[in-house]
């Protein structure tokens, strides 16, 4: 059952066609936060598509043991012991990264893709294509966090991971920065025309009128 | 197997088996990580004394080199002023401030702590490798702010009176008010004040300090208490139950 067909579907589905962000509206908290610049989305990017692939797995492993009076405790154990392992990688190996995020890798424990793909995919689903669920939605969820952390570095800072793309004014160059984007409300606008793009492309995810 | 697997039994049994690989993972990695991380913090330590000794653009990601060349970890008697042996291989006089023995208790001060270590670190700044000549001497203050203790350097140039950097490397005030003690913007307000005015502790933090006084620092819009920590800490630290002995001995000139 698990061609190799379905198991495309599984992993490049939520990039475009069911992205956990632009389309089910998942995980905006983060994907504000974090998203200033582009080297800190891309950190969080792996932490959270590294999360969401093994609690999927584990859960999946699981899954016919777990009572279902306990269930959401159960996934959200194992999704907090995954996360404070990342935590800790993070902080072993890219300690000024892990001060920058801060908080936010904790709260991945909350984030609504890991639960919400535990609960809707890997308690139903074999390990296998549970894990490349995980990380397909780790995709999705990365491809929104590297766009928008694109433009507001490039618009913000004029800068793509610290290399300077175009001079600012008080450098001698020409271009003067876009306050705006640096303040983490902007993702709003930004996440906003990125859902406006795709449902431009695939006109299928537009809600019919009431 | 779905019959009984929602049975009181079973439900205890998953549960406490899950906890029990959970806690084992969590645990390895936080034993097995934890010689990288204290070795990560050492040198964000190292990097933060670089940055109030302003080697930091210097070092250029070298933290461990140049800090090895120009910085020299001494440790002083507070009460005498006078340099003495490190009290043992790795002291740390938070940690000995918590022990009654290495400690005395603060006295008219609100500076936020209940006891201060007797020995205290200081690090000096040598203009060369050769490490003859000193030129700025960073001192270690922490002192409350709003929310909790503040921990910083605070970097003077050698005639122990004029302040080149305060640069707060641990704190937990609101971020946006008086988180703004790390903006380079106000970090930058320090340099060139004078501490002392005819022998005592003149400096302060204070609403609309003027530029061109020597003895304010501009405080913090929107963070009052925050600034007043700062003013108390400062105030505590270079005065005589601080490193005011210390100072006016001048001990790293001879």
């Amino acid at each position: 059952m698990a061609d190799s067909k379905e198991m495309k579907k599984v992993l490049f589905g939520p990039i475009l066609d069911s992205n956990p962000i632009a389309l089910q509206i998942l995980g905006i908290c983060s994907a504000l936060a974090i998203t200033t610049k582009l080297e800190t989305a891309l950190v969080m990017s792996l932490a959270l598509t590294s999360v969401t692939a093994f609690s999927n797995l584990f859960i999946s492993i699981i899954r016919n043991q777990i009572p279902s009076s306990v269930r959401i405790i159960i996934q959200m154990t194992i999704i907090a012991s995954l996360v404070i392992v990342v935590d800790q990688i993070l902080k072993a190996y890219s300690y000024e990264i892990s001060k920058q995020l801060s908080v936010f890798v904790g709260l991945i424990i909350t984030n609504c893709i890991v639960m919400g793909r535990a609960e809707a995919y890997a308690m139903k689903s074999p390990p296998l294509m549970s894990f490349l669920d995980g990380i397909g939605n780790g995709l999705g969820y990365s491809m929104v966090l590297i766009v928008v952390g694109i433009i507001k570095e490039l618009f913000g800072f004029g800068t793509i991971l610290g290399f300077e793309i175009l001079p600012l004014i008080q450098n001698g160059g020409w271009y003067q920065a876009n306050g705006l984007l640096i303040l983490p409300f902007s993702s709003f606008f930004l996440i906003g025309g990125l859902i406006w793009v795709i449902r431009t492309i695939r006109p299928e995810q537009v809600e019919p009128k009431e | 197997m779905s019959a009984n697997k929602e049975s009181f039994g079973k439900t205890v049994g998953v549960v406490l088996a899950v906890c029990l690989v959970c806690s084992i993972i969590v645990s390895g990695a936080a034993v097995g990580l934890r010689d990288i991380q204290q070795s990560n913090a050492a040198k964000d330590k190292m990097s933060n004394i670089l940055h109030a000794a302003g080697l930091l653009e210097q070092a250029k990601g070298n933290i461990e080199g140049t800090y090895n060349e120009f910085v020299e970890a001494r440790y002083v008697d507070l009460n005498t002023g006078e340099f003495v042996e490190a009290p043992s291989a790795d002291y740390d006089m938070y940690k000995a401030a918590k022990v009654d023995d290495t400690s005395v208790k603060v006295e008219n001060s609100n500076v936020g702590f209940q006891r201060r270590a007797k020995v205290a670190s200081v690090y000096l700044v040598y203009e060369s490798a050769a490490k003859e000549t000193v030129s700025r001497v960073i001192l270690p203050v922490h002192g409350s702010g709003l929310w909790d203790l503040m921990y910083g350097f605070l970097a003077l140039d050698a005639d122990g009176e004029t302040v080149r950097e305060l640069i707060y490397y641990q704190q937990k005030e609101t971020p946006g008010l008086g988180g703004e003690v790390q903006n380079p913007a106000w970090q930058a307000k320090w340099d060139g004040k004078q501490l002392y005015k005819n022998g005592d502790v003149a400096l302060e933090v204070k609403k609309a300090a003027g530029e061109e006084n020597p003895y304010a620092v501009d405080a913090l819009s929107g963070a009052t208490l925050t600034s007043n920590g700062v003013n108390n800490t400062v105030q505590y630290w270079v005065g005589d139950n601080g490193f005011g002995p210390f100072l006016k001995k001048q001990a790293w000139r001879s």
